[in-house]
Formats: C-alpha cells, sequence, structure tokens
C-alpha cells in the first residue's frame, strides 16, 4: 500500500509540476500514515483531494494522468428496500512510455411497484460486469494482447441483452434501469436503458447530462400529470417506456464519444438527479474537497429533501490531459 | 418527361370538398369564409412585378388572391419562382387587417427559418391592394391529391418515411427561438411531395409564434385539430395532434373531416389497415391522445421512435431521390475540358491551377477560372489517384508504378521514383516527405525534395487507400482487409483485420480513426489501441472514403446509397438512394453535401437531411471526388471531362 501511494505521488517528475496535491484530512483517513516525500508533509487520505492547490482551473496535475472514483448510496427516507445497484472498477496500467486508465461505472434502479426491483437490478449489474470483465477487460492485460474482434459497442450491447434475459430467468417480472460507462482512455462508451442518467461535469461545476431519459410516462406520472394507476394501465408503456427485463427486446442507447478532456463524470439514479437541482449537485461537486466527501453530501442533500427514493451516485474525476 | 400535376406553393385551406357541422360553430372561424370564390382580376402572363418577376401562369386560385408561377428574370438562367398574392378586397377592416397581419407574419416567419422542409423566401411587398410574396417555387402534389389518385391504401413504408421527415420540420419549429413555432395546419393537403419525394410544409399563413400560455384565435382544419385548439390554445401539442390526425387519415384513408372530432380511437388503425404495425399504431395513438399532456413532449421523441419502426422494418427512411427533375434552376457547368479517357481521380487546386490526372496517361494542369488548358505531362499508364501539390511541385502516382514530381508552372519533370507495382493511391505530404501506398504491398516515404527514399512501410499486399499521416504514426488500409498504424520506422502498432479489402482512406478526428471496407462497414476505431469502438453496415461493401463533421460521417457505398451516420450512437442519420454504386467520397461544402455516383450523376443533398438539391448528370459514371474551391466544385468524369460547376 505505502508502496503503491509512494509510487503514485512520490515520484512526480518534479521539473514538470512543481506543485502540491494539497492533503486533506478527512474522518476516513487509515491511522496507517504515509510519507512519499518531503513536500508532502500532511496524511494522506484513500483518496487525493479533488482541488489540486496550484494547478490551474483545479487540474489535478497527476502523472501519470489517472481515474479517479469514489460513491455513495442510500436506502433514503421513504422506501423499505434498496433497490438500486451500483459497481465501480478503477485501473491503471502504466508501463512502456505509454498510460491505460480504464474505468467500469454502473447504476441500475431496480423498478419499484415490480416484484424483485432490488434483484433485478442486482442481476443486471452482475450480468454486465461479467460480460465486460470476460469480454474486454480481461483481454486488456495480455502480453500478446491484440485489439478484440467485437467492437466496444457491440460488447455493451450484448452486455445488455445478456441483462435482459438473465431477468427474465431469474427474477421474471423484475424491471431494472441499466446505465453503464466504460472509459478507456481517451475513448468511452454509455450504454443506457431507463431513467438513471450520465452526467459530464466540468471543473466549474456544470453538469451537462450525456444520457437521455427513456420513460416519458413515468416522468408525466411525476410531474403529476398522471397518477400511478392510471400510468400503470397507460396504453403507451410499452411505446415510452424502455427498461430492463420488461416486455419485448428493445435497442439500449449506446454512445461512443472521446473521454472529456478534464471534469468529473456522474452516474445516478433518479433518486439523486429528480430529487437534487442540478446546480446544487455542481455546488456539491464543486465546494467538495474529496470524492467520497462529494459523494456524499450529494446523497445527503437528496435525503434532506425528503429522500423519497433510493438514492445512488458514482462520481469520476478524469485525467487533466494536456 | 411527364411532370406530375403542378401546384401551388399554397392551399386554401378551406377547399369546399368536405363540409362538417363544426365548421358552422364560431370557434372555428376561418379567414376566407368563400373557399371557391375567384378573383377575376388575376394577373396576366407576361407581367412584370417590381421589374423582376416576370408572371408565366397561374397556379392555383384562392378566395384572396392567386398564386402565379413567375420567372425571376434577375438570373440570365431559368429561375423560377411561387408569387403569392393576397388582394385585400373585402369590406370588414378587421379581417382585412387580419389579411395583413397574416401576409406579413407569414413572410417574416419564413425569413426566419431554414430548413429544407420549408419554402425558401426571397422578397415580399405590396403594390396597391395586393400584397406579394415570392417564394421557392415547389414542384409536386399536395398528400391529399395524393390520397384521392390513390387506389387502396398507402404503403405504410412510405408513410412512415414521410412521417419521420414531418416530425423533423416540426421539432424545427417548435425548437425556433426565442420562441417556438406552432405550424397549427398539419394536414394533408399543407404537404407537398416533391418529385424527388421530399417533402415541404406549406402556407404559413397561420403559423404562428408561440407565447407560452397565450391563448389565440382558433385557426386550423377541423378533423385535424386536437381539442385545445377549439379553446383557443396553440401550443406544440396541437402540431403533434394533428400529424398524428394526418398519419391516421394516411394509414387507414378514411378522411376525419367525415367524421365525428376526436373520435380517432374508436377507429383503431390496424382494424382498418392490418399491414400498420402495432408500434406505429402505438405511436398514432400517443401523438392523438385527448389530453395534450399525454401526447410526445417533442417532435423528436415521436421521430425517434418512427425510425425504430422503419429501422426494424427494414425501410429505408430516408429520401429515395430518385427522378431526374431539377428543383429551383438548372446547374449549368461553367466550363468543361475533355481528355482522351476516362477521369478516374479527383483534381487538386492550386493557385487558380486545377490539376487532374486521366487514364490517358496525362496530368493536365488547367485554369480554374476558365478550364483553359496550361500544361500536360505525359507518363506511361493511367492516373487514378489526386495530384497533391507541395513547394511548386506536383505529385502523383501513376499506374505506370512510378511516383513523378513535376514542376507546378512548368509541367517539367523534377524526379521519378520507381516502385514495384502500380500505384493506385493518392500521395499525402508531411514534412517535407510524400507519403504513398503502391501496389508492390509498401507505403514508400519519399523526400519530397530529392526523390529518394527515406523508408518503405510493409503492408502485406497492395495498398490503394491514401495514408493518414498523424504526427508520429501512419494509417493505411491494404487491400487484404487490413488496417495498419505503423511508426514512420516501418514498426506495427497495431493492425486490425475488416475481413475484405480496405480501399476507402482513414479519416481521422477525435482520436478515432473512421474508415469503409469492401466488407461492407464502415469501421470506427480507436486510433492510440486500434480497440473497434463501433461499425456501421451498409447493405454492400465500399471503397469510399468518409467525409466527418463533428457529429457525422458520410461515406457513398456500393449499394448505392450516400449514408450520413451520428458518430456517437453509430446509426444512420439519413440515407440518400442513387441509382448506381457510389465511389466517389463525399464532400461537405457550406452546408451541403457533394457526391458522384456510377449513375453518371454528382449530386448536391442538404447535408443535414440528405435531401436533394440538385444533380447534375454527366455522359459517364462518376467514380472520382469532387474537389471544391471558392464555390466551384471542380469533377471528373468517365465521359472524359472535368467539369467546373458551381457550389
Amino acid at each position: 500500500m505505502a508502496d503503491y501511494l509512494k509510487k503514485l505521488f512520490g515520484k512526480r517528475d518534479k521539473a514538470k509540476t512543481k506543485t502540491t496535491v494539497e492533503i486533506m484530512d478527512t474522518p476516513t483517513v487509515p491511522t496507517e500514515r504515509v510519507f512519499s516525500s518531503q513536500e508532502i508533509t500532511k496524511p494522506l487520505s484513500p483518496q487525493p483531494t479533488i482541488i489540486g492547490s496550484d494547478q490551474p482551473e483545479g487540474r489535478l496535475g497527476l502523472e501519470p494522468p489517472q481515474l479517479l472514483a469514489s460513491c455513495a448510496q442510500s436506502m433514503g427516507h421513504q422506501r423499505e428496500h434498496n433497490e438500486d445497484s451500483l459497481f465501480s472498477m478503477t485501473t491503471m496500467l502504466a508501463s512502456n512510455g505509454a498510460q491505460s486508465p480504464f474505468g467500469l461505472y454502473i447504476v441500475a434502479d431496480g423498478m419499484g411497484g415490480h416484484q424483485h426491483g432490488e434483484v433485478a437490478s442486482e442481476i443486471a449489474t452482475l450480468t454486465m460486469v461479467e460480460h465486460v470483465i470476460d469480454q474486454l477487460y480481461s483481454n486488456l492485460f495480455r502480453v500478446d494482447s491484440q485489439p478484440p474482434e467485437e467492437p466496444l459497442r457491440e460488447i455493451l450491447h450484448n452486455g445488455v441483452n445478456e441483462a435482459h434475459n438473465a431477468i427474465l430467468a431469474y427474477a421474471p417480472g423484475g424491471g431494472t434501469t441499466l446505465t453503464t460507462v466504460v472509459i478507456m482512455d481517451k475513448q468511452m462508451a454509455i450504454a443506457h436503458v431507463g431513467d438513471s442518467r450520465v452526467y459530464s461535469v466540468n471543473l466549474n461545476g456544470a453538469l451537462k447530462p450525456l444520457t437521455r431519459d427513456h420513460s416519458l410516462v413515468k416522468r408525466l406520472e411525476e410531474l403529476g400529470q398522471l397518477t400511478p394507476e392510471e400510468a400503470a394501465i397507460h396504453p403507451q408503456r410499452n411505446v415510452l417506456y424502455r427498461a430492463l427485463g420488461q416486455g419485448e427486446p428493445f435497442e439500449p442507447e449506446i454512445i461512443t464519444a472521446p473521454t472529456p478532456e478534464s471534469g468529473y463524470l456522474l452516474i445516478c439514479s433518479d433518486g439523486l438527479w429528480g430529487v437534487v437541482p442540478e446546480k446544487e449537485l455542481g455546488l456539491a461537486i464543486k465546494n467538495s474537497d474529496t470524492l467520497p466527501e462529494a459523494c456524499q453530501e450529494m446523497v445527503d442533500a437528496a435525503n434532506r429533501a425528503g429522500g423519497p427514493d433510493n438514492i445512488t451516485a458514482i462520481l469520476v474525476r478524469l485525467p487533466d490531459n494536456e | 418527361m411527364q411532370f406530375p400535376a403542378l401546384l401551388a406553393i399554397i392551399t386554401l385551406s378551406l377547399s369546399g370538398r368536405r363540409r362538417h357541422p363544426l365548421e358552422d360553430q364560431p370557434i372555428t372561424r376561418n379567414l376566407h369564409p368563400n373557399g371557391n370564390q375567384t378573383n377575376d382580376q388575376q394577373l396576366q402572363s407576361g407581367t412584370i412585378l417590381e421589374e423582376r418577376y416576370r408572371i408565366e401562369r397561374v397556379l392555383g386560385i384562392g378566395g384572396m388572391g392567386a398564386v402565379y408561377l413567375a420567372r425571376d428574370t434577375r438570373f440570365s438562367a431559368t429561375k423560377y419562382v411561387a408569387v403569392k398574392e393576397i388582394v385585400a378586397q373585402v369590406r370588414d377592416d378587421a379581417i382585412r387587417e387580419t389579411l395583413v397581419i397574416n401576409f406579413e407574419r407569414e413572410a417574416n416567419l419564413l425569413a426566419t427559418v431554414n430548413h429544407a422542409s420549408i419554402p425558401k423566401i426571397h422578397d415580399y411587398f405590396t403594390i396597391g391592394k395586393r400584397s406579394y410574396l415570392v417564394m421557392q417555387y415547389i414542384q409536386g402534389q399536395n398528400l391529399e391529391s395524393i390520397l384521392d389518385s390513390t387506389e387502396g391504401l398507402l404503403s405504410v413504408q412510405q408513410v412512415v418515411v414521410w412521417a419521420i421527415h414531418l416530425c423533423d420540420v416540426l421539432h424545427y419549429l417548435h425548437s425556433h427561438k426565442p420562441e417556438p413555432i406552432v405550424f397549427r395546419d398539419m394536414k394533408p393537403a399543407n404537404i407537398m411531395i416533391t418529385p424527388e419525394n421530399n417533402i415541404i410544409l406549406v402556407d404559413f399563413g397561420i403559423a404562428k409564434e408561440f407565447e407560452a400560455g397565450q391563448k389565440g384565435t382558433m385557426i386550423g382544419t377541423e378533423g385535424y385539430s386536437p381539442p385545445e385548439q377549439y379553446r383557443g390554445e396553440a401550443s406544440p401539442q396541437v402540431d403533434i395532434y394533428a400529424l398524428g390526425a394526418t398519419l391516421h387519415h394516411l394509414l387507414t384513408g378514411i378522411d376525419p373531416r367525415d367524421e365525428a372530432p376526436f373520435t380517432f380511437s374508436e377507429r383503431p388503425i390496424r382494424q382498418l389497415n392490418p399491414e400498420v404495425p402495432i408500434e406505429l399504431e402505438n405511436v398514432v395513438d400517443s401523438a392523438l391522445q385527448y389530453n395534450s399532456a399525454d401526447r410526445f413532449k417533442e417532435a423528436s421523441l415521436m421521430k425517434d421512435l418512427l425510425i425504430l419502426i422503419a429501422r426494424k422494418g427494414g425501410i429505408a427512411y430516408s429520401k429515395p431521390g430518385t427522378a431526374a427533375i431539377p428543383q429551383d434552376y438548372e446547374v449549368q457547368p461553367l466550363w468543361s475540358f475533355e481528355c482522351e479517357d476516362e477521369i478516374r481521380g479527383s483534381a487538386a487546386y492550386h493557385d487558380g491551377l486545377i490539376y487532374v490526372g486521366a487514364y490517358d496517361n496525362n496530368l493536365y494542369a488547367l485554369n480554374a477560372a476558365s478550364g483553359e488548358f496550361s500544361w500536360k505531362y505525359a507518363c506511361e499508364g493511367g492516373i487514378v489517384s489526386t495530384p497533391a501539390y507541395h513547394a511548386r511541385t506536383i505529385y502523383f502516382g501513376c499506374e505506370d508504378q512510378r511516383v513523378y514530381a513535376v514542376s507546378a508552372p512548368t509541367g517539367r519533370v523534377v524526379w521519378t521514383y520507381q516502385t514495384e507495382g502500380p500505384i493506385r493511391s493518392s500521395p499525402i505530404i508531411r514534412d517535407r516527405h510524400i507519403f504513398i501506398g503502391s501496389d508492390d504491398g509498401h507505403v514508400h516515404v519519399i523526400n519530397a525534395a530529392s526523390g529518394r527514399r527515406a523508408v518503405k512501410i510493409n503492408g502485406g499486399s497492395p495498398i490503394r487507400s491514401s495514408p493518414y499521416v498523424a504526427d508520429d504514426v501512419v494509417y493505411f488500409g491494404s487491400e487484404n482487409g487490413d488496417i495498419f498504424c505503423a511508426e514512420f520506422g516501418g514498426k506495427v502498432r497495431w493492425r486490425v483485420n475488416a475481413k475484405r479489402a480496405v480501399t476507402s482512406s482513414p479519416r481521422i478526428q477525435d482520436g478515432v480513426v473512421y474508415f469503409g471496407s469492401v466488407d461492407g462497414m464502415l469501421y470506427a476505431i480507436d486510433a492510440k489501441t486500434g480497440w473497434t469502438l463501433w461499425r456501421f453496415r451498409m447493405d454492400r461493401g465500399t471503397i469510399s472514403t468518409p467525409w466527418l463533421t463533428d457529429q457525422y460521417a458520410c461515406i457513398g457505398s456500393a449499394d448505392g446509397h450516400i449514408y450520413c451516420i451520428n458518430l456517437k450512437t453509430s446509426k444512420e442519420v439519413w440515407r440518400f438512394k442513387t441509382d448506381h454504386q457510389v465511389s466517389s467520397s463525399p464532400v461537405i461544402y457550406k452546408d451541403a453535401l457533394y457526391c458522384g455516383s456510377a449513375d453518371g450523376s454528382l449530386y448536391c443533398l442538404d447535408a443535414k437531411t440528405g435531401f436533394l438539391r440538385w444533380k447534375y448528370t454527366s455522359g459517364a459514371a462518376i467514380i472520382s471526388t469532387p474537389v471544391i474551391h471558392d464555390d466551384i466544385i471542380y469533377i471528373g468524369s468517365m465521359d472524359h471531362r472535368l467539369y467546373a460547376l458551381p457550389a
């Protein structure tokens, strides 16, 4: 652990980056304290601070440029089960002068009103994780690593279909949203079904949604245009509502795009975005010192607003690419 | 050539074809109560308005005036326009005022919008009691007359295609800034279908910028209008309902004006037309919800679902624009130059000269403005690739296996470089070196000044794609289907195999390599790692090179289509059908896409929608790629000619 951190923070090229990452003490700091170099005299938290002290525009200036992630989850105040699932995995390979940061992040929101909402979201998440690790991740770190024949987009597409079939097989009647983000260095892909969301957040805390909700009827219900009873029997619910485990096979929304140059990705369930205004989420991210603190603050804000639904958030700090 | 009935750009909203009890209710006031009243003071043909627009004939007559076909005499080329006339001869001042306000509203609205499905406005003016609107002349037939003249039902596929385009134009209008525009009178009679099967919305006289919460006067057409319009409300949801009503009419053949209002749910579409898929019925039903909040929130949402339906049903949902009928005007070449054999390669422009190779073994230098011959250089084989200019020298490859450097001003040879196979790849110049592929299986890197080889990179099979040279690596495709990322020293960083030849040249944007293959795919590959991000399947293979914009890739295919694909979603945005293989590569210039086809035509399409703007037909197949400089398109044809056309 100490070696790892030393590697992470101690060996920075001093000529290049004459700055110090300001390390903040947080309640979750381990008792073991690590001093990596003379520059760093404060204890290290498990997560580096979000705000680099004198990097321009809040850049971290980490070398190698890497992904950092944290998450938070809460049942909320009004539900008896937590039907949300999340998965977060961040890895880094720096070798032979090249860097390959990799991240896999999933949020699934089991559907209330259906049996086994929490089972459906868990099955969908695990199926997707297994598929991506098997088809993509396991190919990444090999001596004779060859690009896989299957395009990233199709790997994700098949993962969504497998997750759908797994729900039909193991939790019939259950439904879930499933939002998966894969980051492979400069490229990212998002596979998305339902109304969980992915936002890109810039260093000033401005949020921009990267996904589109697949739930007009549900939104109308939330807006008070339909009662839950009306929504449940609404003739268009199959046309307008996309979710895993429900009805006919469907076309997931999959986008591939360059990873944003800097800033964050926020992946969250509607228990967060539907309750806390985007502006407030952005402020929470901008004003927090660490990623876990930012996640916790967002979830707390949703609970302060009544916590009507389960709340899940994954926050990923993207590398600062020059 | 037989034109379909030429119809007016405006159709009068009350044709008197059918009467409905609701027409007598006060809330359904219509602006011109006597639909069939003609105006006996029509302009005679030959009349010239504003010293510019010469009236040719009457296209249509309505209660308030006529619509004329006129010729815009400012252009020496034949350019037709539609002139819509409004004669304010009603007695009631209030109605006259409404007429004038409506007229000016229409003029100003049309002036602020720019969409391929909305007529362009050229001018408006008033002479005495008559006001005139000069607009794009649209040939075609409106959907009502198409419905009337169709035996049985329209094809479901066709209706879906139209519906997608109608959603697109509604979305455009509803997204208008600062205020959304509500069309308010969507119905078959207001939808024109051009001979190219493009749709155009006509009669914007009552379209209204939507001020949230404001209640307006009831305007619209009974049967197609939603309940709230009868209460005087006009939100974008009004148009969505009317579109639903229009689609219901098109799919079932039952005219809503003959039925009690708001009774679509009593006539389920699939009972009347079993061909309609349930998804389509659901979409139309959603649009026709009685409460506006239950309808699609946005036309774009409806469009997305229709595209899904089209995709599922295998419907090619963009324009099958095949008819050889020019729209506004005919394109005439500024000049053309005849060689002694086919032109298969593209031209290069530099400093007032056009350089082009031909299959007659010559490289020609022509005056770009006049087409006048400047010099030619003869090789010993056909030239099928594009020359490149660098430092007063023209570089090109030839099927005689050599790369040539020829002085640009004089046409004298500077050096030649021998490879071991015919050259069909085009030279790329970077850091004073020429990168060019050869059928000998190598990319040759040649010193531009000396003509000496710096290095050659082995690709294992003939290389006809043109390399893409990045900072420290070069990307190129090979005829056995490999795409390479190689360092300049020759070391291969990665290699991906498509199932068939990669003749298409790679293009790079945002760290992603895009290229087509004869296996029928457009590939998107991470430039750094070689990982395939996605592939897009066409109906047949391609040797066309993709043209990239921020959001889209456009590419031709041997299946005869020009495709536009969204880079993020890897979904088709539109496709345009030509009559033969498309080996030419598309070029986007300003907002138009230009591409040749083996059917002999150069097509000019609206880059956003894929709608046909015009096409120019040469004497033989066009397989080369257009080059555009200063609003002039240079394109070679297998008819031996190089054409210069106005862009």
